[in-house]
């Protein structure tokens, strides 16, 4: 219960930070906004000019929301971080009766927030735009968005322990990371596409598995359970790896006395 | 000194990869005292704090506050005691009352908008409870960091220059403020300062560092007769540039 209580003060001292700071509101909403309308007229093009997108109209839009999930995932736990760092909070973070599990759990609920608002939003503004909703992708939909929002927590997990190693000059790991990752997540087009090498790399990631079983749905309406499966298991590995690194550089931070002078 | 000491340090020494910052130190703080680590820069007092709060891992010996080992247990512990230093920030654009809120919640303080009232009135910063803290002056930030640190009404308070940056009128009422708190409560505080007048003022007890070491301990009385001076900044200067009164000193 008190465990509970503390996440929720981390919570509530984000939602505070969110309050007083409407460039950081609008960020929320912008890109995956911005992200859809251009996704959005690229596949009202397709939809007459390519055979492919035509068989599966949506299937472009739904990669982009999809691909967002990770993304905002990602982000709402590597930018929550950064903002104890930026504000210098971490030695008072540290010194009160929060734990660094506590801490995880807050960044984790902290990120499916700005998710569900972000990706929530465009999704619904998808529907009146170009009438297309992801929501009729189905139950299929709850496994896609979870497993792209384990593995975004996985990375922000790793890059936020990165930066608390290595300072904030390391923060572009957190643009560096995800952008390396999208040629090969298959967003939008299927793993087959890429050289056989590259290939076995992307069956390493969840994501591919996601973006798969996304086009095998709305192609051949065949919900792919087993790449379902490969994903959450990956996503297992990926996130217990992304734990143990973030307490690893926690506790290197210890050893060096990084949380006392975080910065540059 | 009492058989129970509320903070314990002993043979504790850390190593910054090849440097050495603390060498082997051993003192031992009794409970309801209001104890300075005094010394120059590179003494070693803010690394002896970051250890004491679990902050900083030692590389060798133990670091004990109400009996529990720091390095290994903090947890059980880190609800009694609580910290303030005006090197390290709270959230600049949440406003002075956000940030009691969240710290009152991570506290688990039960009567919180009670404890913030009073803590707000006694630190008189209820004219800005809700600025946003990076619109503060410096002393107006040293309050409202003080008040976070006594939320919990900690039994051990570990401060880092705890007036500075302030104005003389406002140390003064912190120092008396803190004197006031530790007479009602009983708790122990230990202090890293470079004020000597804070020093003279406030503390029972002083314990002497230069280079990771101890060099002496006393009351700020018994420490300006051991060196024969007059005030404690002559007293620090002698220990700080090793005149060779420190030998004497302890020697006598």
């Amino acid at each position: 219960m008190r465990s509970l209580q503390r996440m929720y003060a981390m919570v509530l001292r984000y939602v505070y930070l969110l309050r007083h700071s409407w460039p950081r509101i609008l960020e929320l909403f912008y890109w995956p906004a911005v992200q859809l309308m251009l996704w959005g007229f690229i596949s009202k093009f397709f939809e007459t000019n390519s055979t492919w997108v035509a068989q599966a109209s949506g299937v472009l839009m739904a990669a982009v929301l999809l691909w967002d999930v990770l993304f905002r995932a990602h982000l709402g736990v590597s930018l929550a971080f950064f903002e104890e760092m930026y504000s210098r909070n971490l030695g008072h973070l540290f010194v009160s009766p929060l734990r660094v599990s506590e801490l995880v759990g807050a960044l984790l609920g902290i990120s499916l927030m700005r998710t569900l608002i972000g990706i929530g939003g465009a999704a619904l503004l998808a529907i009146p735009l170009y009438d297309f909703s992801i929501f009729g992708l189905g139950l299929p939909l709850i496994g896609f968005f979870a497993n792209l929002l384990v593995m975004g927590w996985a990375i922000g997990l790793l890059v936020s322990g990165l930066v608390l190693r290595f300072g904030l000059g390391a923060e572009s790991f957190a643009w560096v990371s995800i952008f390396a990752l999208a040629p090969i997540s298959g967003i939008y087009y299927p793993i087959a596409v890429l050289p056989e090498w590259l290939q076995h790399i992307a069956w390493f990631l969840p994501s591919s598995h996601v973006f798969e079983g996304m086009r095998a749905l709305m192609f051949e309406h065949d919900f792919r359970g087993d790449l379902m499966w490969q994903a959450a298991a990956l996503n297992m590995l990926y996130i217990m790896l992304g734990a143990g690194a973030f307490l690893l550089a926690f506790n290197s931070a210890r050893q060096r006395g990084l949380l006392l002078r975080v910065g540059e | 000194m009492k058989s129970n000491p509320a903070i314990e340090v002993q043979a504790v020494s850390k190593y910054y990869d090849e440097v050495l910052a603390v060498d082997a130190l051993s003192f031992r703080i009794g409970c309801g005292s209001i104890c300075a680590l005094l010394g120059g820069n590179g003494a070693g007092k803010t690394t002896v704090l970051s250890m004491l709060l679990g902050l900083l891992l030692p590389s060798a010996g133990r670091l004990s506050i109400l009996g529990t080992n720091m390095c290994r247990h903090r947890y059980r512990v880190l609800d009694r005691i609580n910290f303030s230093s005006p090197y390290v920030d709270l959230p600049q654009r949440l406003t002075v009352r956000e940030n009691l809120l969240v710290y009152g919640r991570l506290y688990g303080i039960k009567d919180l908008k009670q404890r913030l009232a009073v803590l707000a009135g006694q630190l008189d910063i209820n004219g800005f409870m809700d600025r946003a803290y990076g619109s503060l002056s410096a002393g107006q930030k040293t309050r409202v960091a003080l008040a976070k640190s006594l939320l919990n009404r900690p039994e051990v308070l570990l401060l880092d220059e705890p007036t500075a940056s302030l104005d003389p009128d406002t140390a003064a009422s912190i120092r008396q403020f803190l004197r006031d708190y530790q007479q009602d409560s009983g708790a122990t505080l230990l202090m890293a300062t470079h004020n000597m007048l804070e020093v003279e003022r406030l503390c029972d007890d002083v314990i002497m560092l230069r280079s990771g070491q101890v060099v002496d301990r006393g009351s700020p009385d018994s420490l300006l007769q051991r060196y024969g001076r007059t005030t404690l900044e002559d007293v620090f200067i002698d220990v700080a540039r090793d005149t060779g009164r420190v030998g004497n000193a302890v020697a006598d």
